[in-house]
């Protein structure tokens, strides 16, 4: 049955991981996603599952790796500094292919930065960010819905791919209410869990692992996570279009930016000024091949972000060459307004 | 008119924004006297935690570095490693120094690094809104332990002072408590004491002092001192642990 | 309609409960809505701010920089948002904190709610906030005053119920002097 609640953004996204089945939560507190720990700390108990606020963020993504390879759904979720200290677990957990959820509530930074929103972690989150050649799975929420439904579907994909999957979301996102529509959860049909460490018994040893010393053994495991990736961007690439249509400018934006982004839109449309918006869902894979087809027909793009340009990276490499591709970035303090973002798109229009 | 009492030379002419009853701020004024008592403040360089201290920048008017969370005494090592003439403290609350940082504080002591360590122990996370800390006493409730700390669930408080005076390389290791006039004037000889230490080159000094956060503990602050007393002192008895004499920390 | 509006003061005042219970008024009417908190940095006595959007459209930012109406409760608020509300929009304020001569727009409906007197007529600083949300609602019929007074039992958790009939009271003391007094 489907219920409207009204709730903010990280109770929506708790809420979806316990209906998701995750019942083994490890978190650290830091401001601005600790009501998602808090809520974890009332409801684990209700549902027989497991909270432990971790010594440290290391310690959080390494009792991860623990829960998965027993099988388990197992999150986290923190903020920028502490998804640095993760980059570590998440480089083993991708390694050990081994599923998990992440969330990232980002701050702004370098260093210890400042709790206001910012999409500064692009580049850390769609690059791998630890050591290696890797990828994570990267989901891009921009409303208090989708932090409730991409988390049922981050941990979908995680058991998919066996990969650890990134919710990146902001301040903002996490903290503003809106509606939200209780959807029943309906499970992607998922492989069976045929490699979890639970006692060798009437079977043989299994292994997770990293480590490949043998000849050619490295290589082979690079290229099978390759093989992954490349799956990843046939199967499951997801972004929004919003009065595409008949533009002759495209704003490029997620998240956050992507919300205020249709506001300006609006306002333009009503000055008469043909724009639309594109927005990617998953950040990795990211949306290149419908981006390179809308860019067979519309010519102009504005990138906006809320950094000083990371995405826009991306949009460059999507689109086809004639196509020209403008940045319009809001470094953190407060989030941009509509307004100001009405008169960044004005001067490339 | 004879002045009474003085602002330490070492901290700036500001208000402290601290809550109401913080303990923070007598502390502040503890170190501040301490350095200026012995003439350090040209050569003292304080390094930060992360915790509601964040902003001893604000207040102290010398050097001072800012670490990530909990690796303060890391960098306050290579700081004197540097420097070995200058005077090194570092100024962390409990979840800074217990939890995340539980690694860097024990290996820093048993290196026997000649630099003081100011711990605060509040018994919870300020900054973040009151949150368990590892010295969170079992049954208190915090917004991470919200049916009370259980020890099932989440261990047992760590008394950070024995512990780190079992370690070798520790020269000088007391708690002191802020809540009474009386345990105020010790904690005063104590801080000056661990600096003492460090001028000496004794060698690792370290100084817990139990704090309130009447904020986060919901109490106003002459309640949270009663806490002090009939809560915290009990678990975490107050006293001197170790103390080197003479040069016997080569 | 699509209609925004911030609400700033300083932290203490209630400004949060006031903006919740507005958006959640707005909720129950099958409205869309986004509540946004601001909190300063301070713990204490520093800004409080909060912004509401409803609409009957899907609500694209939730963030304004110039909204159609604003509650000031300040004068450091008025400051700050005076100047961005738009041409024609309303401005509420508290008069018992801001004197209505410090506007210096003529472009703006303004309302005067000496919130904290009227309060005290209830026997309860407290309720101030609550006689400010009843003017607002009264003057711009957002949403219906019944579903704000229906909104308190969804916002206070339940052992604070006993307060529900004091709130419901200041949120009529104040659409009674908005219904009362005539805009300057
Ligand atoms: C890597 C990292 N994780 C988490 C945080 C968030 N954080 C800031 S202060 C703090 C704890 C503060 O508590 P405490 O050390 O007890 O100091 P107090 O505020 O009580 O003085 C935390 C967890 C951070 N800044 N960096
Ligand atoms: S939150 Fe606690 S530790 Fe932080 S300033 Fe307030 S009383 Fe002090």
């Amino acid at each position: 049955m489907e219920k409207r609640l009204f709730l903010r953004g990280n109770h929506a996204l708790a809420i979806g991981a316990i209906k998701a089945g995750c019942r083994f939560y490890f978190g650290y507190p830091i401001t601005p996603q600790n009501d998602i720990p808090e809520f974890f700390s009332k409801q684990m108990v209700k549902v027989e599952g497991c909270f432990i606020q971790a010594e440290s963020e290391v310690a959080s993504i390494n009792m991860i790796l623990g829960a998965s390879a027993a099988g388990a759904r197992a999150m986290t979720s923190s903020s920028s500094p502490g998804l640095s200290l993760m980059q570590e677990g998440l480089s083993y957990l991708a390694g050990s292919e081994l599923p998990a959820v992440v969330v990232n509530i980002n701050r702004s930074g370098p260093g210890l930065g400042g709790i206001s929103a910012s999409q500064g972690d692009y580049f850390q989150a769609t690059r791998g960010g630890g050591h290696g050649d890797y990828r994570t799975l990267v989901l891009a929420p921009s409303s208090v819905q989708e932090m409730h439904d991409l988390t049922l579907l981050a941990f979908d994909l995680a058991d998919k791919y066996r990969n650890p999957v990134i919710i990146l979301a902001d301040a903002v996102l996490g903290q503003i209410q809106e509606t939200m529509v209780d959807r029943p959860y309906q499970p992607l049909e998922l492989p069976p869990k045929d490699w979890i460490l639970a006692g060798a018994s009437g079977r043989d040893p299994r292994l997770i692992k990293s480590l490949y010393l043998k000849e050619g053994e490295m290589e082979r495991h690079n290229w099978k996570l390759f093989e992954k990736y490349q799956r990843m961007k046939r199967e499951d690439v997801r972004h929004e279009n919003y009065l595409e249509e008949e533009a002759e400018l495209i704003i490029v934006s997620f998240g956050t930016a992507a919300r205020v982004a249709k506001s300006a839109i609006r306002l333009a449309r009503a000055e008469g000024l043909k724009v639309g918006l594109f927005r990617p869902i998953t950040l990795f894979p990211f949306p290149e091949k419908a981006l390179f087809d809308l860019s067979q027909r519309v010519k102009r793009f504005l990138t906006i972000e809320m950094n000083t340009g990371q995405m826009v990276e991306d949009v460059k490499l999507s689109v086809a060459r004639d196509a020209d591709v403008h940045f319009y970035g809001h470094a953190p303090g407060s989030p941009p307004a509509p307004e100001e973002l009405l008169n960044a798109l004005k001067k490339v229009y | 008119m004879k002045q009474v009492f003085k602002r330490p030379r070492s901290l700036k002419d500001v208000s402290f924004h601290f809550c109401p009853g913080c303990h923070h701020g007598t502390i502040h004024r503890l170190v501040a006297e301490a350095i200026d008592y012995y003439d350090l403040r040209e050569r003292t360089i304080g390094v930060a935690g992360v915790g509601c201290s964040v902003f001893v920048y604000e207040y102290f008017d010398i050097d001072v570095a800012e670490a990530p969370h909990g690796r303060a005494p890391a960098v306050a090592t290579g700081l004197k490693r540097a420097l070995p003439d200058r005077i090194v403290f570092t100024y962390q609350g409990d979840g800074d120094l217990a939890s995340i940082g539980m690694s860097e504080i024990v290996h820093t002591a048993n290196r026997g690094e000649n630099l003081t360590v100011i711990f605060v122990n509040n018994t919870v996370y300020g900054m973040t809104g009151g949150q368990m800390a590892p010295t969170t006493l079992l049954g208190q409730p915090t917004t991470t332990s919200p049916y009370g700390r259980d020890f099932l669930q989440n261990g047992y408080p760590i008394r950070m002072a024995e512990m780190i005076a079992t370690l070798e390389g520790t020269s000088f290791c007391a708690r002191v408590a802020l809540n009474t006039p009386a345990n105020l004037m010790k904690a005063k000889k104590t801080v000056r004491r661990a600096f003492e230490m460090q001028m000496n080159n004794m060698g690792f000094s370290f100084v817990e002092l139990l704090a309130s956060c009447p904020t986060n503990w919901g109490m106003n602050p002459l309640k949270a001192n009663e806490r002090v007393e009939k809560e915290l002192i009990p678990y975490f008895p107050l006293g001197t642990f170790k103390e080197r004499k003479g040069t016997d920390h080569q | 309609m699509y209609h925004e509006i911030i609400m700033s003061g300083v932290g203490g005042q209630g400004i949060m409960v006031i903006g919740s219970l507005l958006a959640q008024a707005a909720f129950m009417e099958n409205l869309n809505v986004t509540y946004t908190p601001i909190y300063g940095v301070e713990k204490r006595g520093g800004h409080a701010d909060c912004t509401v959007v409803i609409s009957s459209e899907e609500i694209g930012s939730p963030i304004v920089d110039s909204p159609q109406s604003c509650i000031i409760m300040s004068r450091p608020s008025l400051g700050k948002y005076g100047p961005r509300v738009k041409p024609g929009g309303f401005l509420l304020l508290n008069s018992s904190f801001v004197d209505p001569l410090e506007v210096r727009r003529k472009d703006l409906d303004i309302l005067s709610v000496p919130a904290l007197e009227i309060a005290q007529t209830l026997g309860n600083d407290r309720l101030s906030n609550m006689v400010i949300i009843g003017a607002f609602v009264e003057k711009t019929r957002v949403v219906s005053l019944d579903t704000l007074a229906a909104a308190l039992s969804q916002i206070f958790e339940e052992h604070y119920h006993h307060l529900l009939p004091a709130n419901a009271a200041a949120i009529s003391k104040g659409a009674e002097y908005a219904r009362n007094s005539f805009h300057q």
